[in-house]
């Protein structure tokens, strides 16, 4: 049982923890370089535009066939109770709170996230950072931060195309091919969806999937192995433990804002 | 204080990763104005001696003096100011791999001066004349050889006109006219912009020909120093073994291992049978 030995115990829980220490510290950091970030406005822009530009094409046909289904699975369910028009409301509202923020984060984490930290590692890989470095450039406050708030901003317009693209699909299926009346189907969603509650709820949730995702994917990118392994072992990880997150903080959320 | 004989000099300095200890109580001091070449095994701590100069690393024990500043007690400020008067050329290039040409010699010089982009082209177009690349500006790194590489690295680590320029295995993996250029650029730009310039390289001959100075690292310190014919004539076998490249010597061609009797030997006949 040589795992088991006190010392060998006691180095593992030191590194975890020195581990987290780390992860933490950059994460202030990364927070306290908001305004850099927004001073140097033009590199955070770049980046809006590339990580969103990158995820738009997955993320709008992944909203659309969420929505078809939506439409489908929610028209079956609730024609059984003669209230089929109440479909638009159900697929409005399950997007909104739920699916838009979680399947966006999740499809963000597995496209976007996965670029920036295989970009983080090879530019560590190649010497890039430590060549920054050396020009008396900070790498965390020049490419990590524009990285990081950029991730924030997109997270949360990439959601709602999402949404707003389901919502679509959802009307598609509804009332195009099941023949749903058009009137009761929006007037429904309209009655039906809070602004605050739903809506306001639903960005709360992609800023803080944003926020983790992208920090996940940086952190990975910035401590991996400067080695081809490490930058693969690397990706892998941002996948697995951005979507843990998202999952488990999307429980937290969803418990403390919609029950009463 | 600009006035000290050695731009750079390490005193007793001791450094190691975890366990291993790479240099032990080393000292050494780099002259104004000339060009030291850092020679030695690999792992020998030749680019440990460029990190800790350049504060990405930190002594152990010692001090890094740096134009007669300790390095290793520096804060981040402090060190940010000292590395703007040094340049490092690495030993792939490490040029941002997303700037052509022409923005990754401009990069130092846009994020450390508010100088109009008329002026940023004219000292970019100067220094890329210097490394003889102004007309590859619009190139991205990958459309270039590795040997390009290192010179627009080079014109980049010089874009700020640095007080010394730290050159990791210059020459490692060039074809022999590339190495020519190298080691003939590495000597006219030391002359010309009156730099101080430490060179880390294997490469024996071509070293002693553009180095002033030689420092020959072995077993953590110093082996051998002095004008390149003095390091040539010194007496010691490692320093000999190394200067003409003889197989057997000090630094041994076999790993550490058990005797032979051990492994082929009588002793292991019945264990090997089973």
């Amino acid at each position: 049982m040589n795992w088991l030995h006190p010392a060998r115990i006691g180095l593992a829980v030191r590194s975890k923890l020195a581990d987290m220490g780390y992860a933490a510290r950059l994460f202030g950091r990364l927070l306290a370089l908001l305004p850099e970030a927004l001073r140097r406005f033009r590199l955070t822009g770049d980046q809006i535009h590339f990580l969103g530009n990158y995820s738009l094409s997955i993320i709008g046909v992944s909203g659309l066939f969420v929505g078809f289904v939506l439409g489908l699975q929610g028209y079956y369910i609730l024609q059984r109770y003669g209230s089929a028009e109440a479909v638009g409301m159900m697929v409005a509202l399950s997007l909104l709170r739920e699916l838009g923020p979680v399947v966006t984060a999740l499809l963000f984490a597995g496209r976007a996230g996965t670029a920036l930290t295989a970009e983080i590692g090879l530019m560590k890989a190649g010497e890039q950072l430590s060549a920054m470095e050396m020009m008396a450039v900070d790498p965390i406050k020049r490419i990590l931060a524009p990285r990081f708030w950029a991730g924030v901003v997109a997270m949360p317009l990439l959601a709602a195309v999402f949404s707003a693209v389901g919502v679509l699909g959802g009307w598609i299926v509804g009332v195009l091919l099941i023949g749903v009346d058009a009137g009761a189907f929006w007037s429904q969603m309209q009655s039906g969806v809070d602004w605050w509650n739903d809506l306001g709820n639903g960005v709360i949730k992609s800023l803080v999937f944003g926020v983790a995702v992208t920090f996940v994917a940086l952190l990975q990118g910035y401590v991996a192995k400067p080695t081809p392994e490490g930058v693969s072992r690397a990706t892998t990880r941002t996948v697995v433990m951005a979507s843990l997150a998202v999952l488990g903080l999307d429980f937290l959320m969803t418990a403390s804002m919609f029950s009463i | 204080m600009s006035d000290t004989p050695s731009l750079v000099e390490l005193r007793n300095v001791t450094f190691g990763y975890g366990e291993r200890v790479i240099l032990r109580d080393l000292s050494l001091s780099v002259p104004r104005g000339k060009v030291t070449a850092l020679m030695g095994a690999s792992g020998g701590g030749k680019t440990t001696v460029l990190r800790l100069i350049g504060g990405q690393n930190r002594a152990q024990q010692g001090q890094v003096l740096f134009d007669g500043q300790d390095v290793g007690a520096m804060d981040q400020t402090q060190l940010y100011a000292a590395r703007r008067r040094m340049g490092m050329l690495f030993q792939f290039g490490a040029l941002f791999t997303d700037m052509n040409v022409f923005d990754n010699v401009a990069f130092p010089l846009r994020e450390h001066s508010q100088l109009p982009p008329s002026m940023v082209r004219d000292i970019v177009l100067m220094k890329l004349q210097a490394v003889g690349l102004r007309g590859a500006r619009d190139l991205m790194p990958s459309q270039i050889s590795g040997g390009m590489a290192r010179r627009v690295a080079l014109a980049r680590a010089m874009a700020l006109d640095p007080e010394l320029i730290m050159y990791d295995e210059p020459f490692a993996g060039l074809d022999p006219i590339s190495l020519g250029t190298s080691a003939r650029l590495i000597r006219t730009l030391n002359d010309a912009m009156g730099l101080t310039t430490i060179l880390v390289s294997h490469d024996v001959e071509e070293t002693f020909r553009v180095a002033d100075h030689v420092v020959i690292l072995g077993a953590g310190g110093v082996a051998a120093q002095g004008t390149p014919q003095a390091v040539m004539d010194c007496p010691d076998p490692l320093v000999q073994q190394f200067v003409h490249a003889r197989p057997t010597g000090p630094v041994p061609f076999h790993y550490a291992a058990p005797s032979l009797e051990a492994d082929f030997g009588a002793a292991d006949r019945n264990g090997g049978a089973r």
